[in-house]
């Protein structure tokens, strides 16, 4: 299908990959009521996912939200989002989706960085955000399953992300 | 985790929120902020805690404490933790 424009490639990126400890970091934590600093350190307590995502209010962001909360992966594993946006975006986010979801707010885009998903966003100077990018934690915050985005715009495979969620929920498909 | 005894509900820039933080920095205390929305209608966490809506609140979890009006705090909290002390109202008396 010809889709009349060109998906533009995103340069290699040196991220943090499968059997990869998860880089540890303390951040705003958002939820429905309140914001505070926690650290992923004390969060991970079981299955844990960690969804980088551009900017709050791109239809990116928007769409991942949608798909995770049509499909319910918060009723099965701890689900946390991160962007550079503020705790007052989160906020307006989470008042329309993200059912049982929290995110963290890095504006320095620094935790960002640290697992190599860094965007400098062309067009916006100064402006470094997440690309769309997945990794999936198992109880020793260990990455299992990790997926970064190579392409702007590219989306996660949800079925994959699902199939590695059953795996390690250890409740394969029916 | 490191668990924060003491929890400062507050609104960003508020300067009666600002004052009891000042004080709990004074008094060298360990707590945790959680920060929440400007409309009053959107802070229904510190209705549930408090009963009110307004910031900032305190919740002294070891005492059993939880506090509203930034005067009452300071005055708690320097009479609880101040050591008989006076001079951190002088410290925290800015706004």
């Amino acid at each position: 299908m010809d889709l009349g424009f060109d998906v533009v490639d995103l340069p290699e990126t040196d991220h943090v990959a499968v059997g990869d400890e998860a880089p540890a970091f303390t951040r705003p934590l958002v939820g429905d009521e309140f914001w505070e600093d926690r650290a992923l350190a004390d969060l991970v307590d079981g299955p844990t996912l960690l969804l980088f995502h551009p900017m709050d209010g791109a239809f990116q962001t928007t769409y991942l939200y949608n798909e995770i909360d049509d499909r319910g992966w918060a009723d099965d594993v701890d689900v946390y989002g991160l962007s550079v946006s503020s705790p007052y975006e989160h906020k307006r986010l989470l008042a329309e989706r993200g059912d049982g979801i929290r995110i963290f707010s890095d504006p320095s885009a620094t935790v960002v960085e640290r697992y190599g998903v860094d965007h400098d966003v062309d067009g916006m100077a100064g402006i470094t955000e997440a690309r769309p990018a997945v990794f999936l934690l198992d109880t020793e915050h260990v990455v299992r399953y990790a997926w970064v985005a190579g392409e702007h715009p590219e989306f996660p495979d949800y079925d994959a992300i699902e199939d590695a969620i059953d795996e390690l929920s250890d409740r394969g498909p029916e | 985790m490191s668990k924060q005894p003491i929890t400062l509900y507050r609104l960003q820039a508020c300067p009666f929120c600002e004052r009891v933080a000042r004080t709990l920095d004074a008094l060298g205390l360990d707590y945790r902020s959680r920060y929440v929305e400007p409309m009053h209608s959107e802070r229904n966490v510190v209705k549930r805690v408090s009963g009110a809506r307004s910031v900032p609140v305190i919740v002294d979890e070891e005492a059993g404490v939880t506090m509203s009006e930034s005067a009452n705090i300071v005055a708690y909290l320097e009479r609880t933790y101040g050591g008989g002390a006076s001079g951190d109202g002088a410290a925290a008396g800015g706004a």
